[in-house]
């Protein structure tokens, strides 16, 4: 009998557990590098673009840029009252300097841009101050700007100015969730005039709800009858399904703008079936009702195909077993057949909902302005307002909002069980 | 059990009979009755393959339940059809004329296709150098052509590098695989805009692409890029799919022959799961051809994509020549469905999923 505590060795006389961990180190490794491109790519061209988004959000350097001694030095201010004049010297001076800067990013516009988010009204203010600055050649400095513009004896926006020369910032956020600094410098909440971001949040989870829902009760008769068709049969009617599912996003909502607008078919239907008066003609676009409607009708087949999958693997023996014990219809699919389809429902809904909250092109062509979700104001301030930290403070939230949800799908469904067709 | 009468001369077809002249009487529209015994009929087609101790209250409930299917595959399909026609109006209306309805040939016309060629033209009617002028100047042919090209080449590397990385999930061995898997499905998940912003900062950024000193943005390469990287997560899952029903003894069959790891690989692995890679590829050509909201954020006037071009059409001057490129878009949806189908079948054939 050999003995149990010498090791086993493999030809070339290493310990045979040593060789074992050798090669799967080896072959992890082998498969590791297979994905290692594609890793390497999409770090690239998407996680470093989206990282860099999140910095943006809290990096704003235009004070730093634009007045970058004062930047410094009024850190040590302690906020009462007014500041003493070698801060404000150190102001003046660089802002007569920023005046003659050219350079992107640098300009005195930069600065008053950032203080006039936080201290609306006060753009002017920077601006007309940076031209007259250069003159300002000696003490008191601070009595020099009063005398330019009465809004430097407010201790409010020497307060901003102290907030604004900080590299990173919350102010964006605090933007982007309807809260702002008061005069104090304490965090507010913003009048309700101005509470305009969560709402928008809120509405937006609200409509992917509502769709979602929608979308689930929609899919839900189609997918069971599809997945007790013979296949013959099945598979013909899974074209209906499947050929919107590959028409473009664009050619289905222009297809629900021909449907629904007020000059549209349907209406058209109506009025000749007297259902409604010519003057009568009911908005069905450019509204909350189109984008609930089309965008119900883009992400239906995401509902339907998980399901379908799901359901196609229920034996129907089961149904037919409850039944001859004596159970109704009604209470077999409730206790038997439903709770089977539930890992497909999870799936179908949690992927509708994910697509819902993140929807741009659909809200924007058929959503008028009650229709718009929280994308469309985030590629607003990219593209028009150019508020790009505040853009990309709200893409954050959406992004965080997007991620807990797609992580809740990976607890439950799995990534590795998503599927076409 | 009692052999059924045939469809046609059944009593609940012969109810819809009924109910179809009436609805025909009170509206003295065809449209309208075809419409209804359409609804109601097809259901009641289905009804027949019914067991004889099937209850009336069953049979009304299965009957309720097929209609409302039928109403649901009507929502889901009218949609798309419904734009066909109309894109053949000879009037600048997005809603059937008079003349469409009763069938009018003077109503239907081509001048819409012919406008998708023209517009944009220097001198649409010339004979001189027609072919160059359109090819060159006709803002949907140019549309097209960009579309075509960025499609075609960020499809080749989200393939390519999609089957590698696929390759490696799909190995027993491979460390953190949910973790990667997440990550490499994510730009399928996060929001289009989230995505789009992101690149819109970082390919603006100068002076640090090797080649091109402004930045990525408003280049074709920095589209192609962000396409690609949109259709990694259909690639990796469609061929991750064709993989898990993989005979992993082929490959240790081949090795055992004497093979080397890529005659392993073309001559073994490739052959079997080429449906899967065609249609993870044909994936991620309609995702970067319907692309618009990275298109909006990365290209310029030179890059516009057909998309990009439709989104711009229905915001500023909606015409139906909108609806007749969505007709040509959807034939063509309908070609790579077929295609798709067709691989599918092979795929199971190969597999020795499907008995035929």
């Amino acid at each position: 009998m050999p003995d149990p505590t010498t090791p086993i060795l493999t030809a070339d006389g290493t310990p045979l557990k040593a060789k074992l961990a050798q090669t799967t180190r080896q072959l992890k490794w082998k498969a590791f590098l297979l994905t290692l491109p594609l890793v390497l790519f999409v770090v690239i061209t998407f996680v470093l673009p989206i990282g860099q988004m999140l910095y943006r959000s809290v990096h704003n350097p235009a004070g730093s840029n634009v007045v970058p001694q004062f930047a410094e030095f009024i850190q040590e201010w302690d906020g009462q009252g007014l500041p003493d004049d070698k801060y404000v010297e150190s102001f003046v001076k660089d802002l007569a300097v920023a005046r003659k800067n050219r350079e992107i990013g640098k300009t005195v516009g930069n600065l008053a841009t950032r203080v006039n988010y936080e201290m609306p009204g006060s753009r002017s203010l920077i601006t007309s101050t940076a031209r007259k600055a250069a003159k300002i050649t000696e003490g008191p400095y601070l009595d020099a700007l009063i005398k330019i513009n009465k809004k430097w004896e407010n201790p409010a926006i020497w307060l901003t100015l102290q907030r604004v020369s900080k590299d990173y910032t919350l102010a964006f956020y605090l933007a982007a969730t309807d809260m702002k600094y008061d005069e104090t410098g304490k965090i507010v909440q913003a009048d309700d005039l101005y509470q305009i971001y969560i709402p928008i949040l809120l509405k937006t989870l609200w409509l992917s709800a509502v769709i979602t829902v929608l979308c689930f009760i929609l899919a839900y008769p189609v997918s069971y009858l599809l997945s007790t068709l013979p296949l013959r049969t099945s598979n013909l009617l899974m074209i209906l399904v499947l050929l919107p599912f590959w028409t473009s996003l664009l050619v289905r909502t222009t297809a629900w703008i021909a449907m629904l607008q007020t000059e549209g078919i349907i209406n058209d239907a109506l009025v000749f079936l007297g259902a409604i008066d010519d003057d009568g003609r009911i908005q069905m676009i450019y509204n909350q009702t189109g984008t609930i409607i089309s965008m119900v009708h883009i992400l239906l087949p995401f509902m339907i195909l998980p399901l379908f999958s799901v359901m196609k693997t229920i034996p129907p023996s089961y149904m037919r077993a409850a039944k001859s014990m004596g159970a109704s219809t009604f209470y077999s699919f409730r206790r038997v057949y439903f709770p089977q389809t539930i890992p497909g429902i999870a799936a179908g809904t949690l992927l509708v909902f994910i697509l819902a909250i993140g929807y741009y092109i659909t809200p924007a062509l058929v959503g008028g302005n009650d229709g718009l979700l929280i994308s469309n104001l985030i590629a607003d301030h990219i593209k028009k307002t150019l508020n790009w930290s505040l853009g990309a403070a709200l893409g954050t939230i959406l992004l965080v909002v997007v991620m807990v949800f797609y992580w809740i799908y990976n607890k439950l469904v799995g990534v590795d069980n998503l599927k076409f067709g | 059990m009692t052999t059924q009468k045939p469809f046609i001369t059944r009593p609940g077809t012969i109810a819809l009979y009924v109910a179809t002249a009436i609805v025909f009487l009170l509206t003295f529209s065809p449209a309208v009755a075809l419409a209804f015994i359409l609804v109601f009929g097809i259901p009641l087609f289905f009804m027949h393959e019914m067991p004889a101790y099937t209850t009336t209250g069953e049979k009304i409930g299965k009957y309720i339940f097929l209609t409302i299917c039928t109403m649901i595959f009507i929502f889901l399909i009218t949609p798309i059809l419904v734009i066909i026609p109309l894109s053949f109006n000879a009037e600048p209306y997005f809603t059937f004329t008079e003349g469409m309805l009763s069938l009018d040939p003077s109503a239907y016309s081509l001048r819409w296709y012919k406008d998708i060629v023209q517009f944009g033209m220097l001198d649409p009617t010339g004979t001189e150098n027609w072919w160059s002028d359109m090819w060159n100047n006709s803002t949907w042919v140019r549309a097209a052509r960009n579309s075509f090209f960025i499609a075609l080449v960020s499809t080749i590397l989200a393939t390519a590098f999609g089957t590698l990385a696929a390759l490696g999930l799909s190995r027993p061995e491979m460390p953190y695989r949910s973790a990667i898997t997440s990550l490499l499905i994510s730009p399928m998940i996060v929001p289009l805009v989230i995505t789009a912003t992101g690149m819109f900062f970082f390919y603006s950024q100068k002076n640090l692409f090797p080649f091109y000193p402004d930045g990525l943005s408003k280049t074709y390469l920095g589209i192609i890029l962000a396409h690609a990287t949109l259709g990694v997560p259909f690639v990796i899952i469609t061929v991750t799919a064709t993989l898990s029903g993989f005979d992993r003894s082929l490959i240790r069959a081949s090795q055992g022959l004497g093979a080397s790891g890529t005659t392993t690989f073309f001559k073994v692995i490739m052959p079997l799961i080429l449906p899967g890679m065609i249609s993870g590829a044909l994936f991620a050509f309609i995702t970067s051809l319907d692309e618009v909201v990275a298109v909006i954020f990365l290209a310029d006037v030179d890059q516009r994509t057909i998309p990009r071009q439709m989104f711009s059409g229905i915001r500023e001057q909606i015409s139906p020549t909108i609806l007749a490129v969505a007709t040509l878009l959807v034939v063509m949806s309908i070609a790579l469905l077929t295609a798709l189908e067709l691989l599918r079948r092979r795929s199971e054939r190969l597999r020795g999923l499907a008995p035929s």
